[in-house]
């Protein structure tokens, strides 16, 4: 096993035939788009005018208070249209899909994020969408499934398997091996079959440039330790790579321990997983002796996955990056104190930051800065919330 | 029990030579529709004089399989499937008399899970001859490869109207037993037709090796067997036959005896 696209002996393209010469095309078009001053300016003209960028850098004041220790600081991908940092990749992709002269466009989602910033996309430029979504996350993340539909795109219900992120999966793979010749698969994630984690990686990195140029400008120096969650690992791997030369900065990626690691029902894959192949990649995943893929739960959608990104495996294996697990309560309770003290609605998943980003201020104390990729707006989870905290209630 | 030989396909494949029409290769899932239901499916898709068999050990998450294979699948992992005993059904069906090759289909994450070299060791001691893997492209088939070619156990790799054929020449180099050739760009599933591009596909694979072709995907008709004559040398039916087998009664060999046979094109005696 091995092939181009690794990241240390992680990655490769586990994929049907069929997929291998549109994988071949994809990656030449990649190469050859991004070495082109006109495709970057194009994507820049995107990221800035209509997206807007570049996200502020925000203190945590009152939150910073309570934890009394390191300076909390968000990178605010909350405020990025259609509210959170899967436009960025969206973009990215959409514009590459135009010009390999793509007609059709299909997507997997989660949370709905990176569905609706698709279909966001996608009306931007009159192209056919689909999007793959379980049956569980439609319930789960209705508005999202709402906006969708407003914004032209179909989401097409799944029913096999956990009915999640996984399965979703699986059936937009199944579509983009049907209809390989007119169709662009946009991953939403830095996982999937080479050259996907490099392509997704390269349109989310735009998080971590901001990030340093901003801590650079406003503290001439740069942060002590950086937090983001880890579904797939997109907005992880957005605001790490930038830092990745920089020793000194730690990174500390989070993944979702659900109900706690020993009740095995998490989505900590790279906490409680082995290697093994899933979706086209080799890294790590939740799987049982057999080699079946284990079902997965976390109160968040987009982190409710059993896989990673391949570069995370490799980034951990290295040493380079750390990984630590934040349950269902401990990132409802960040959730509550962060509406409650700093006027944000965040995400459930950057929620799940949040918590150990609040964690790491009272060990690190003060005179040091956490930056934490506050990857999301928590609109779409509202209904979780009120199900799960009671009417009115606040600090849970 | 007789050990694996790479053998059995290439006799086999010479016996049907001289037929003209493609023989045929039935697709069970291993633990389907029940779990001791698979040695019994084999000994009747042998009475009903198939080519050779396809045994498919069931993964959670079959990204090349269309809904009847995926939830053949999942009806087999509840009822508690798994690789090891998958590949000890193949193990009863040779002790029970089968003699035809047999090839197991499944997906690379139970490999690895078991372990490449152990798979490819227990394939061989229960009699399977060949393996098809559909997420292990040529770029990542190597060591796989060359542990089932030191057991005697053949590799067979897939290729599909998309494969240019320049690299259907490279696919085909590491190649034994015959080569796979998906008919469409899509997944497993029954379908109305045979399409032009799997016809194109089978010349481009002939015109770059001398080895068997079986032609899957969709293949589901005696009409498509008799519509395939002169250009491959077997078919292999799945989806087809695991619906038959769902909708039928409570005898799967009956039913897959039957099935067998009128894909044949020969009356209940032949
Ligand atoms: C707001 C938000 N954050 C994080 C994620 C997790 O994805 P990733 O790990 O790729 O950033 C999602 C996925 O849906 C999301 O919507």
């Amino acid at each position: 096993m091995t092939t181009a696209g690794r990241f240390g002996i992680y990655g490769g393209a586990f994929v049907p035939e069929t997929l291998v010469p549109a994988l071949e095309e994809l990656e030449a078009a990649m190469n050859e788009a991004l070495a082109d001053p006109a495709f970057i300016a194009e994507l820049d003209g995107w990221l800035y005018d209509y997206a807007g960028r570049p996200t502020p850098l925000t203190l945590a004041r009152r939150l910073t208070e309570a934890c009394g220790g390191a300076e909390i600081w968000l990178k605010r991908e909350d405020l990025v249209h259609t509210g959170a940092h899967k436009l960025n990749n969206a973009l990215g992709q959409v514009l590459l899909a135009r010009r390999m002269g793509k007609t059709r466009i299909i997507a997997e989602t989660g949370a709905g994020q990176h569905g609706v910033a698709t279909a966001t996309v996608c009306a931007c430029f009159g192209l056919e969408c689909v999007v793959y979504m379980g049956r569980e996350d439609i319930r789960r993340q209705a508005l999202n499934v709402y906006k969708m539909g407003l914004l032209g795109a179909e989401v097409r219900p799944v029913d096999s398997g956990s009915r999640t992120l996984k399965d979703a999966t699986n059936e937009a793979i199944r579509d983009w091996v049907t209809n390989v010749e007119n169709t662009h698969y946009v991953i939403g994630s830095v996982v999937g079959p080479h050259p996907y984690p490099t392509l997704v990686k390269r349109f989310q990195r735009v998080i971590g440039d901001e990030a340093r140029r901003q801590a650079l400008q406003r503290w001439g120096a740069l942060p002590d330790t950086v937090v983001a969650c880890v579904g797939g690992g997109s907005n992880a791997i957005g605001i790490f790579t930038a830092f990745l030369e920089d020793e000194d900065v730690e990174l500390v990626g989070v993944e979702a321990a659900g109900r706690g690691i020993e009740t095995g029902e998490h989505a900590a894959s790279l906490e409680a997983g082995r290697p093994g192949v899933l979706h086209g990649a080799y890294s790590y995943l939740l799987q049982d002796a057999n080699g079946q893929v284990r079902e997965t739960h976390s109160i968040s959608a987009g982190l409710d996955y059993p896989g990673v990104g391949p570069e995370h495996a490799a980034l951990r294996d290295a040493e380079r990056a750390r990984y630590v697990t934040c349950t269902d309560g401990e990132a409802l309770r960040s959730f509550h104190r962060l509406c409650r003290m700093e006027g944000i609605i965040p995400a459930l998943e950057s929620s799940h930051a949040l918590a150990v980003a609040e964690r790491l201020a009272r060990e690190l104390g003060p005179g040091h800065r956490v930056l934490v990729c506050l990857s999301g707006r928590g609109d779409k989870d509202i209904d979780t919330v009120r199900a799960v905290s009671g009417a009115g209630e606040g600090d849970s | 029990m007789t050990a694996a030989t790479a053998g059995r396909f290439e006799a086999a494949f010479a016996a049907g030579a001289a037929g003209g029409r493609p023989g045929i290769i039935p697709y069970v899932t291993a633990g389907f529709p029940g779990p001791d239901d698979t040695a019994p499916l084999l000994l009747a898709c042998q009475r009903a004089g198939s080519l050779a068999a396809e045994v498919g050990i069931p993964f959670s998450d079959p990204l090349a399989d269309g809904p009847t294979i995926q939830s053949a699948g999942w009806r087999a992992l509840e009822q508690g499937m798994t690789p090891a005993r998958a590949i000890s059904e193949v193990a009863r069906a040779r002790d029970a008399g089968l003699t035809i090759p047999v090839a197991a289909m499944t997906y690379i994450n139970p490999v690895l899970t078991m372990g490449i070299e152990a798979f490819a060791g227990a394939c061989a001691a229960a009699g399977i001859d060949g393996v098809i893997v559909p997420d292990l492209p040529v770029e990542e088939a190597a060591g796989l490869a060359a542990s089932l070619g030191a057991h005697g156990v053949a590799h067979i790799p897939l290729v599909a109207p998309t494969t240019p054929t320049s690299r259907v020449a490279r696919v085909a180099a590491t190649a034994a037993g015959f080569i796979y050739c998906v008919s469409v760009t899509g997944t497993t599933g029954a379908r109305e037709s045979v399409s032009p591009a799997a016809l194109d596909l089978l010349e481009r694979v002939r015109s770059v090796t001398a080895l068997p072709r079986a032609l899957g995907f969709g293949i589901s008709r005696p009409e498509h067997v008799e519509a395939l004559t002169g250009h491959c040398e077997a078919v292999v039916v799945g989806s087809a036959l695991l619906d038959a087998i769902a909708s039928g009664g409570d005898d799967p060999g009956a039913i897959a005896e039957r099935f067998v046979r009128e894909l044949r094109g020969v009356g209940a005696a032949g």
